[in-house]
């Protein structure tokens, strides 16, 4: 999870406490190769396919996703991040501030796009990721692929690609590492 | 911001870490202000409004642009064309603004102090957009970015390292000056070295308290320097009675073309604007690569978009 994301669950300035690991590095690892072969092969291919990671949970699995749809294509599709802070329907509800440039440095026109987070909840990011979107160009789709489906939807927004579904409680946390994912609760310092 | 700010009267209440962090805020709106459609919807539904009782031509289209590119309405208030015309006082013309239900001012008057007082007054986030001889924090803030970002520094954590040491010139009328106040402040809390270069009768009675060096003697100053920032010599408030002529101002403190030799290749020169051409700085100095007074405007509207946002974007969450 964003270090953000961290900070604004309640208790707030809490510490996340892992309870049980729901997916092992390598099972991250087989879940990206897996998600990457969807990619492909939901697109006939790579053509006018780009990532788009939001910041900040989702840039290093984009990156994952594009260097694995290399290892399978042999194309490298162009990569880029989205910080969605300024799209947010709860600025003045909660503190919002930008954790990263976005940096989209090709025309979405008429591209296939991939946006890429590692945890989808309420869907109110993506909510935001998809206006956001909006204002650099008229993509042709725009897909969902996330490492972490944990439920608890507010919108109607469905993921494309999906790591793993897990059942969560809303108080429950996901942390998305390397090293795996954790499910676990926030507890005061 | 580190610690939540209600207003944005004086740099002092920013401190080295809100400074930082009104910077790294910029970085993302100047990506914006760079998009094919340089608009996001922060702040929707926000009001504000410009309440301007001293010309100005930059600042209020820099602060304007800077909200509507946050999607807040703005509204527009001079002095000229208002009911102040009629005998109102500033307290009632402000709770009459204050009535309609806007959510931040954005206040300029000829008067040092007025945006405290106007703070009393509203419940709505005032900013100094620059009160008499005293401070102009937004200009400071732009300035600050202004140099860090020609100094190829990004992120959060650079700030104070790019900044400590960094020798600044301010040159000119500081007296009169409240660029020169807020951007000492500033540029001192972040740990740059200024140096106030200007004949007697342009510097402040007292100096005492000021973190800074001063000399009268700009051709030693300039091959020292990393930033030569010059004053406009403010005809409008009299400072030329205060100077045998301009032209001798121009000779002993203008940045000629010869003087602007003198600077090391790697200098910067900065005029907050407008530029008296061929007075304190020569035209053709101004249109120099290391005169970065164009990007200086430039970043006026970003770092206006992140203090707008950070005074209504979070301000309400962080009371909470």
């Amino acid at each position: 999870m964003a270090e953000r994301e961290r900070q604004l669950t309640p208790p707030r300035g809490g510490v996340f406490v892992p309870r049980a690991q729901v997916m092992s590095a390598d099972d991250v690892r087989r879940a990206v190769t897996r998600i990457a072969h969807e990619i492909v092969e939901r697109n006939h291919g790579l053509d006018d396919v780009a990532l788009v990671g939001l910041q900040t949970g989702g840039v290093l699995l984009a990156r994952r996703l594009a260097s694995a749809l290399e290892d399978i294509e042999g194309t490298v599709v162009p990569l880029g991040t989205i910080d969605v802070a300024f799209y947010r329907d709860d600025i003045g509800i909660r503190p919002v501030l930008p954790e990263a440039v976005t940096d989209i440095s090709f025309d979405l026109t008429g591209m296939t796009v991939v946006l890429v987070d590692d945890v989808l909840f309420t869907g109110r990011t993506v909510r935001a990721a998809l206006n956001a979107l909006t204002d650099y160009g008229r993509a042709r789709a725009v897909q969902l692929a996330v490492m972490v489906d944990r439920g608890h939807r507010e919108l109607p927004i469905r993921p494309d690609f999906v790591g793993k579904n897990l059942p969560t409680r809303r108080d429950e946390m996901v942390d998305v590492t390397p090293d795996g994912v954790s499910l676990g609760e926030m507890e005061p310092r | 911001m580190t610690a939540p700010f209600q207003h944005l009267l004086t740099v002092a209440d920013l401190g080295a870490d809100g400074i930082a962090e009104v910077l790294r805020v910029t970085d993302s709106f100047v990506e914006v202000s760079e998009r094919a459609i340089p608009r996001v919807p922060a702040l929707r539904g926000k009001t504000v409004v410009s309440l301007f009782f001293e010309d100005s031509t930059r600042t209020r289209l820099s602060f304007e642009t800077a909200a509507k590119r946050l999607s807040a309405d703005t509204m527009t208030f001079s002095a000229s064309t208002s009911s102040v015309k009629k005998g109102e006082s500033l307290r009632d013309t402000v709770e009459t603004i204050t009535a309609m239900g806007v959510d931040a001012i954005v206040v300029r008057h000829r008067s040092a102090g007025v945006p405290w007082q106007v703070a009393r007054w509203t419940d709505a986030a005032v900013i100094n957009a620059g009160d008499g001889w005293h401070e102009h924090p937004t200009q400071a803030l732009l300035d600050c970015y202004t140099i860090r970002q020609t100094r190829g520094g990004t992120g959060s954590d650079d700030v104070e390292k790019l900044f400590h040491g960094l020798r600044v010139a301010i040159v000119g009328d500081v007296a009169h000056s409240r660029v020169a106040r807020s951007n000492v402040l500033a540029l001192a809390a972040l740990g740059a070295e200024v140096t106030l270069v200007a004949p007697p009768t342009l510097l402040p009675a007292s100096l005492a308290g000021w973190p800074v060096a001063v000399s009268h003697d700009l051709d030693a100053v300039l091959p020292e320097v990393d930033v030569a920032y010059l004053l406009r010599i403010q005809q409008e408030r009299s400072s030329e009675a205060l100077l045998p002529s301009l032209r001798e101002y121009t000779a002993g403190y203008g940045l000629t073309r010869d003087r602007a030799r003198l600077l090391r290749p790697d200098a910067m020169v900065m005029h907050p604007g407008p530029m008296n051409r061929g007075v304190e700085i020569a035209a053709e100095v101004a249109d120099l690569p290391c005169s970065v007074v164009t990007r200086q405007v430039a970043n006026g509207v970003a770092v206006r978009m992140a203090v707008l946002f950070l005074l209504l974007g979070s301000r309400a969450a962080l009371e909470s």
